[in-house]
């Protein structure tokens, strides 16, 4: 079963949701406690995050920094636009990889569902160029982590060559 | 170059990346292509060239255009690359779950 939704929507939309089996405070709580934050918000297995600063206020600002220990790293900046507990945040994000990425506008509700959360999470790039570039990003990030599937997949891209080169000749 | 490098090196460059994630939406010239990426269109007629190399693109002659498409290797690769950024992402909630789960505990466990 998977619990998690993940599609685009229009040229500048991304819609993530989730469902959680514990209520909204605790999944609010979960995004606004930088030593929560700390537990969870890593991507790809061996990442860390050794600088999480974050203050949860509007206009309040945040700092994510990841490490794979490895000499690989990058961090997030942002702004707090509007927190009403424990249903929404709205806050804006930007990649330095080193150089900033256009912001990213986002707005994440939490809604009881049951006795659990319906997390849904809007993110809104400032036009399709960038959120293609997003996406592209966000994929070399979870390229790092599979490098082995990935390199198992071009090799099947590469048997299809040369059997078509086979076929050719 | 071996085709499995070709596949390697094309995939490497985030413009190509980009290039192929504008050509899931739907085909495109290379003035198309150009004018969202703020590239030269020689300079974007080399990064499809390269993805054609590789085996990822394809294009279609139709009067003094060439649009260019995904070929079916090249949907294969953003199907492959859009499942990994999905994966990231569900890993991440995976452990916000464990979380979640550790947050109640402790509530129970002072409630007591």
């Amino acid at each position: 079963m998977s619990k998690m939704t993940l599609k685009t929507e229009g040229d500048t939309q991304l819609i993530v949701t989730r469902r959680f089996t514990a209520p909204p405070e605790a999944v609010y709580r979960a995004h606004t406690d930088p030593k929560l934050i700390q537990k969870w918000l890593l991507g790809p297995e061996g990442w860390t995050m050794p600088v999480c600063i974050n203050e949860a206020r509007p206009a309040g600002k945040f700092r994510y920094e990841w490490t794979n220990g490895k000499g690989g790293g990058f961090y997030i900046t942002g702004e707090y636009v509007e927190l009403e507990p424990y249903s929404r945040i709205v806050h804006i994000e930007r990649m330095h990889l080193p150089d900033p990425t256009p912001d990213n506008h986002i707005e994440t509700r939490f809604e009881a569902d049951g006795a659990g959360t319906l997390m849904t999470m809007r993110m809104t790039l400032p036009d399709g160029k960038t959120r293609a570039a997003m996406l592209a990003t966000g994929m070399e990030r979870g390229m790092e982590a599979s490098y082995d599937r990935l390199a198992e997949f071009l090799m099947s891209l590469s048997a299809r060559g040369m059997e078509k080169g086979a076929g050719e000749s | 170059m071996s085709s499995l490098d070709a596949a390697f090196a094309a995939l490497a460059d985030p413009t190509r990346r980009a290039i192929l994630a504008r050509l899931a939406k739907g085909e495109a010239t290379v003035n198309e292509l150009a004018e969202p990426f703020e590239m030269t269109q020689p300079a974007i007629s080399q990064h499809l060239k390269v993805l054609e190399g590789a085996g990822l693109i394809a294009q279609r002659v139709e009067g003094t255009r060439r649009p260019r498409r995904l070929s079916s290797a090249g949907i294969e690769a953003m199907d492959q690359w859009l499942a990994m950024l999905r994966k990231a992402l569900e890993t991440n909630y995976d452990r916000l779950d464990e979380v979640l789960a550790g947050m109640e505990k402790h509530k129970r466990g002072k409630k007591r």
